[in-house]
């Protein structure tokens, strides 16, 4: 219980974090709405006759999981900016589990993706990306999962950085090959054999994947859009997720205490 | 009395590094003790503190707090221990209440609630007092950024004694505040203690901080080189000694070999005082003195002394 009780308050504090920073809650919008809008829509007027799918309904299902992936892994990399500002040596020094801090971590910042989500998808709504109730209710675990797998990609990365200024470096470099390599904006169903190894090594594949798996299921685009069937994606971030978050932490706290 | 903090052979060799940051230290803290540890820059008081309050892992040796090894038992140390880092530990986006808040509930005090009021009824009545204490009022729920310093501190010495725990850690906790802002932070630290028993483990720049502790242990370049009481430490080291002169200097001179009273100088004159009656040292003395000044020395010059010392013998 006294660790549920941590889990919940640290991840409170990152949620009331970012409902106090007007300025970084309204520059979460704007790029979601960049791909989208410009991208999506750009792509659609040009070549979405061709490809057989709408470009502006596919843009939006990858950039709703990349955003929700993206974010919460970017927010476990602030713990590095906690410890810079010592702010972490108070949950450090706290006689909970060190997996309890990760994991609260992990909650906080799916609360904090989770709120940027709400924004992609009433901007989904407005350009007229057509949503069933039924899609809704499938899009809440899907964003869940892909939030919980992100924070588990930002664990293991964070565990590898040694401070901000190399996290800010080096965290570009492993997100935005992933937007093209997981097929956010692009079709990569038909890759050649080095690009589909990359893909299929790419953590981002997984939750845009499973997304649009859900989302397209029974339509007659479901071929031409999704890699796998969602129990297979499902199944692969389920254990990534767990291999990532123990080797993750382990390593976290044994660099923390191990200098 | 029981140690509750016990130190034994610690070594701390840092990833990299040439030497030892701490070299083979050896101490104990008695409960209800203010201990103070006390050393220049780079000395191994910080990394000591760390390896003290498990966030750094030692090289070798053995550390226990109240009876529990930092290695073994590190969640039961963390209970029991208090800590106010050398650079704030605040949450700056959060209010003075809600860091206090997230401190109860990450150590098993209270319950998750989302606010403030939902909190229970002792949680509210605890943090009121404390908050009457410092002063902060209806400051508590404002965010701390436009907190002073010494606000910062206090707050973080309030939020560290929420869950009442045994030993106080204070790393350097005056650093950067104002005169009075230290003061008061004593003062207020002074009362903590008296009222809770509670043992004090301060390092420290300033040595008049140090002049309060019941034990004071110098630490250079990772060892311990001075380990006492301030009296011990100033007794040891330093001597007490008169200075006179006089207008006649011969007739000064001839009456000290005469009497036997060793001096040493040209003038004025330095002669020891250790184990002498001062007041029949003086009234012996008949040749009309010029000046006449009793030097007691000071933690201060203790410490300068025994750095000075350490260092010369290091690079000799």
């Amino acid at each position: 219980m006294k660790e549920l009780n941590a889990i919940l308050t640290i991840a409170a504090r990152d949620f009331t974090k970012l409902l106090r920073d007007r300025g970084r809650l309204i520059i979460s919008f704007i790029f979601p709405l960049i791909f989208i809008g410009a991208l999506g829509g750009g792509l659609q007027a040009n070549i979405g006759k061709q490809v057989g799918f709408n470009f502006l309904t596919f843009t939006f299902t990858g950039v709703l999981a990349q955003v929700l992936f993206q974010s919460t892994a970017s927010g476990i990399i602030s713990l590095i900016e906690d410890r810079a500002n010592d702010f972490s040596q108070e949950i450090f020094v706290s006689p909970i589990s060190r997996y309890s801090i990760i994991f609260g971590k992990i909650l906080g910042e799916t609360l904090v993706s989770l709120t940027q989500a709400i924004g992609v998808l009433v901007f989904g709504f407005i350009i007229g990306v057509p949503i069933s109730i039924s899609q809704m209710l499938l899009f809440i675990p899907a964003a869940l999962i892909a939030c919980l797998f992100g924070g588990a990609f930002g664990t293991i990365v964070m565990a590898n950085l040694g401070n901000v200024r190399s996290a800010n470096q080096i965290f570009p470099f492993l997100i935005f090959p992933q937007f093209f390599l997981s097929g956010v904006f692009n079709p990569i169903k038909d890759s050649p054999p080095i690009l589909a190894i990359l893909s299929t090594l790419t953590p981002m594949t997984y939750p845009v994947d499973f997304l649009r798996g859900l989302y397209y299921a029974g339509s007659p685009e479901y071929d031409k859009v999704v890699l796998h069937p969602p129990i297979v994606d499902l199944a692969i971030m389920i254990g990534a997720f767990v291999i990532m978050l123990v080797v993750g932490t382990y390593l976290f706290v044994k660099n923390e205490r191990n200098r | 009395m029981s140690a509750i903090i016990s130190v034994k052979n610690l070594v701390k060799k840092y990833k990299n590094a040439q030497t030892n940051a701490v070299d083979n230290i050896s101490f104990e803290v008695e409960e209800g003790e203010f201990f103070t540890f006390l050393g220049p820059n780079g000395a191994g008081k910080t990394t000591t503190i760390s390896i003290l309050t498990t966030t750094l892992s030692k090289t070798s040796g053995e550390v226990k707090i109240t009876g529990f090894d930092t290695d073994r038992d590190s969640s039961k140390v963390r209970q029991n221990v208090g800590i106010i880092f050398q650079n704030p530990s605040l949450d700056t986006n959060l209010t003075a209440e809600e860091n206090i808040r997230f401190h109860a509930i990450l150590y098993g005090l209270y319950p998750f609630r989302p606010s403030y009021e939902l909190m229970p009824q002792s949680y509210k009545k605890r943090v009121k007092e404390l908050s009457e204490v410092i002063g902060l009022g209806n400051e508590l729920f404002n965010t701390i950024k436009t907190f002073s310093g010494g606000m910062k501190r206090k707050l973080e010495i309030i939020r560290s004694l929420m869950h009442k725990p045994k030993v106080l850690f204070l790393d350097e906790p005056t650093i950067g505040l104002d005169p009075l802002s230290r003061k008061n932070l004593w003062e207020y630290l002074k009362t903590v203690r008296k009222q809770q028993n509670i043992t004090i483990f301060l390092t420290t720049h300033y040595l008049e901080e140090a002049e309060e502790a019941d034990t004071v242990c110098i630490i250079s370049k990772g060892k311990i080189v001075s380990l006492g009481t301030p009296t011990q430490i100033k007794n040891t080291l330093i001597d007490e000694y008169i200075l006179i002169d006089a207008d006649n200097r011969n007739k000064l001179t001839k009456e000290l070999e005469s009497k036997k009273i060793k001096f040493t100088g040209n003038g004025p004159f330095k002669i020891d005082i250790e184990n002498k009656n001062l007041q029949k040292l003086i009234q012996d003395i008949k040749t009309p003195l010029s000046m006449l000044k009793t030097h007691s020395p000071t933690l201060e010059e203790a410490y300068l002394e025994i750095i000075a010392e350490r260092e010369n013998n290091l690079s000799s």
